[in-house]
């Protein structure tokens, strides 16, 4: 089970960060977002490569009000 | 009655004067620090800047006062968190704030451990990319109170990483000091704790903090009103924080624009050299030439 924003998903092992990203609505060239698996930040470069490990926890991330 | 007055007058100015009156009573020298001359621009990491007012863009009702509110401020720096993207959530608030023409500052707002700060720094500059942290490492739910220790050990990490880091501080002079040391850009202690508009409750503090440490000093967190921000500016500060006390003010856009003028009020003052406070009057007036009519 890979887990998408704390949420479990429907992601495959093996699906790059780009599935993760089209499960939110996001395509790959969204502005302001940011992606970390298992608490390593993948980098926007290699978000279409990543393949997702088996367990993953995929955090997406963008701006939020905030400080 | 004369003599009564001279020995308890020094006694009354150590006990009116915040630390820096003492050290310089009556200084005609404009005061000066690191900040340089009235006119100079803020220089945070080389990246110099017109205003001296930051923003927090949190806790507004809406994005178009946000935007509104940002403009009547004339802040060239704005705060925005890090949160897991809600594919709910309607209008962009990067866009928004890209409209405004403002730089954003990215925060580790949220994060307890350095560990989790660390990283949400990487993804900031990744979401952002922007180098510029500001480093928020809390300790304690109620108080929002920085975990110094933890605080520390992300400010040098991030330093290492290449980071520009603002860290958000207690007003400890020592601590400042050390966050400095490791090659933070800025400091950015706190009035009171966040949100809670308390002012600044130990202006002797700051005011040490301020002597302490050689990089910019803003001030973040506590101010209530415009009053807050120019004691601010007045202690010494370069540059002051706003974020609730505008966004939750009953008219946030007016507030910025008190926040704007209190900001280089308070500059103004602090550059201009304030006299010493006294328990007593000091007439204004010679009295030289005063009719005698009995």
């Amino acid at each position: 089970m890979i887990f998408l924003n704390g949420q479990d998903s429907d992601l495959r092992t093996g699906e790059t960060v780009v599935g993760a990203l089209a499960r939110l609505g996001l395509s790959v060239d969204a502005r302001g977002v940011a992606v970390a698996v298992d608490g390593e930040v993948v980098p926007r470069a290699a978000w279409e490569t990543f393949a997702l490990p088996r367990d993953a926890r995929v955090e997406v991330l963008t701006a939020m009000q905030g400080g | 009655m004369s003599t009564t007055r001279s020995t308890s007058s020094s006694a009354a100015d150590l006990a009116v004067s915040p630390p820096q009156d003492t050290r310089a009573p009556a200084s005609r020298q404009p005061a000066s620090h690191s900040s340089g001359s009235l006119d100079e621009q803020l220089t945070i990491a080389g990246r110099t800047l017109d205003s001296r007012l930051l923003l927090g863009s949190g806790g507004f009702p809406s994005l178009e006062l946000m935007a509104d509110a940002i403009r009547a401020s004339g802040s060239e720096l704005v705060t925005v968190a890090l949160r897991r993207v809600d594919p709910a959530a309607r209008g962009s608030l990067i866009d928004v704030l890209a409209a405004t023409g403002v730089g954003l500052l990215p925060n580790t707002a949220g994060c307890h451990t350095a560990r989790d700060a660390v990283l949400t720094a990487r993804l900031a500059r990744e979401a952002f990319a922007t180098e510029w942290i500001k480093l928020e490492v809390i300790g304690d739910e109620d108080t929002l109170l920085p975990d110094a220790p933890e605080l520390l050990r992300a400010a040098e990490e991030l330093v290492d990483e290449g980071f520009v880091v603002l860290p958000y501080t207690t007003d400890d002079p020592v601590l400042a000091r050390r966050l400095q040391d490791v090659g933070c850009a800025a400091v950015m202690p706190l009035g009171a704790p966040i949100g809670s508009g308390m002012g600044i409750r130990n202006p002797y503090n700051l005011a040490l903090l301020r002597q302490a440490v050689h990089v910019p000093v803003v001030l973040d967190a506590g101010i209530g009103t415009a009053s807050d921000a120019a004691l601010a500016m007045e202690l010494g500060c370069d540059a002051v924080m706003a974020a609730s006390a505008i966004a939750r003010a009953a008219d946030p856009v007016r507030m910025a624009r008190a926040m704007r003028h209190a900001v280089q009020a308070g500059r103004l003052a602090h550059a201009a050299g304030r006299i010493p406070r006294r328990l007593y009057a000091t007439a204004s007036t010679p009295e030289e030439g005063l009719a005698e009519f009995s």
